[in-house]
């Protein structure tokens, strides 16, 4: 489960519209609480939001530069937050995780947040947890997002 | 007797080298990882180049390595290693040289998009 607050949620559905129809990401920074059977739950403190790297194909693609995310770690050990999850908008697209989404993601026990962004407005927001022992059988299991 | 003393000697001077010369880089490690190194959230481990740190850092956490490292010994793609803010791929990769107070960062790659170009007929 994901839980963030009425505008953390807004914000990052928010950086969805203004970026269309190029994608947006970001990086949810929280604690992961406990434990619930192999799922996890993540607080998130706080959204930051990052720049996509994919010139080339911003409109299907994002990548956040590492040294942003060094920095937000950085940033956030100073206030005891980790990196829970991230969060990317699919432009006229489902909110529905890729084969793309799949291959490149790698941070288990995280959540990756996906927006559908429809003709510029943010339409549904989903949540997936990558779960999964290492990359021979990792999967995006869609968790519940509690707004409050 | 001459040469044993020599080859203590040389032992000493060798151990007093190490003792000296050899740097603590803390290694950040990021949070998928983290249940494989003890729950710890950096290491300090000895080395004075970069491979020499990530070894030490499998050595001590075994669990790590098939997450860092392909069957064949080479790092995975995605993870991305930098020292300080430089990404050692732009260094001398796994010979960059440490300093005193180095930071290592192992950062999985974060990327993906919504679809290939044929995926587009999916949308609804």
């Amino acid at each position: 489960m994901l839980k963030l607050s009425q505008s953390d949620y807004l914000s990052l559905r928010q950086h969805g519209e203004e970026t269309y129809p190029h994608e947006c990401c970001g990086v949810l920074l929280g604690r992961f609480d406990d434990n619930d059977g192999d799922a996890t739950t993540k607080s998130v403190m706080r959204v930051a939001r990052c720049g996509n790297t994919r010139v080339d194909s911003p409109q299907n693609r994002y990548h956040i530069d590492p040294r942003e995310l060094i920095r937000l770690q950085r940033e956030g050990r100073e206030h005891g937050e980790d990196i829970v999850g991230f969060y990317h908008s699919h432009p006229d697209h489902p909110a529905q995780w890729s084969p793309t989404d799949l291959a490149e993601a790698h941070w288990f026990g995280c959540s990756y947040v996906i927006t559908s962004v429809d003709r510029g407005a943010a339409a549904t927001t989903n949540s997936f947890e990558l779960t999964g022992g290492d990359e021979a059988d990792k999967k995006l299991l869609q968790e519940k997002i509690e707004v409050s | 007797m001459g040469l044993g003393l020599t080859a203590a000697f040389r032992a000493c001077i060798f151990g007093l080298y190490h003792s000296i010369f050899i740097y603590m880089p803390q290694i950040q490690i990021p949070s998928p990882l983290r249940q494989y190194s003890g729950k710890q959230a950096s290491v300090d481990v000895p080395g004075n180049t970069v491979g020499e740190a990530l070894s030490g850092l499998v050595s001590r956490h075994p669990d790590l390595k098939r997450h860092l490292y392909t069957d064949d010994g080479k790092l995975r793609a995605f993870v991305n290693v930098y020292v300080n803010d430089e990404d050692m791929r732009y260094l001398q990769k796994e010979a960059t040289a440490l300093k005193d107070g180095d930071t290592i960062s192992i950062v999985p790659s974060i990327a993906g998009g919504c679809c290939l170009g044929s995926d587009r007929s999916r949308k609804g």
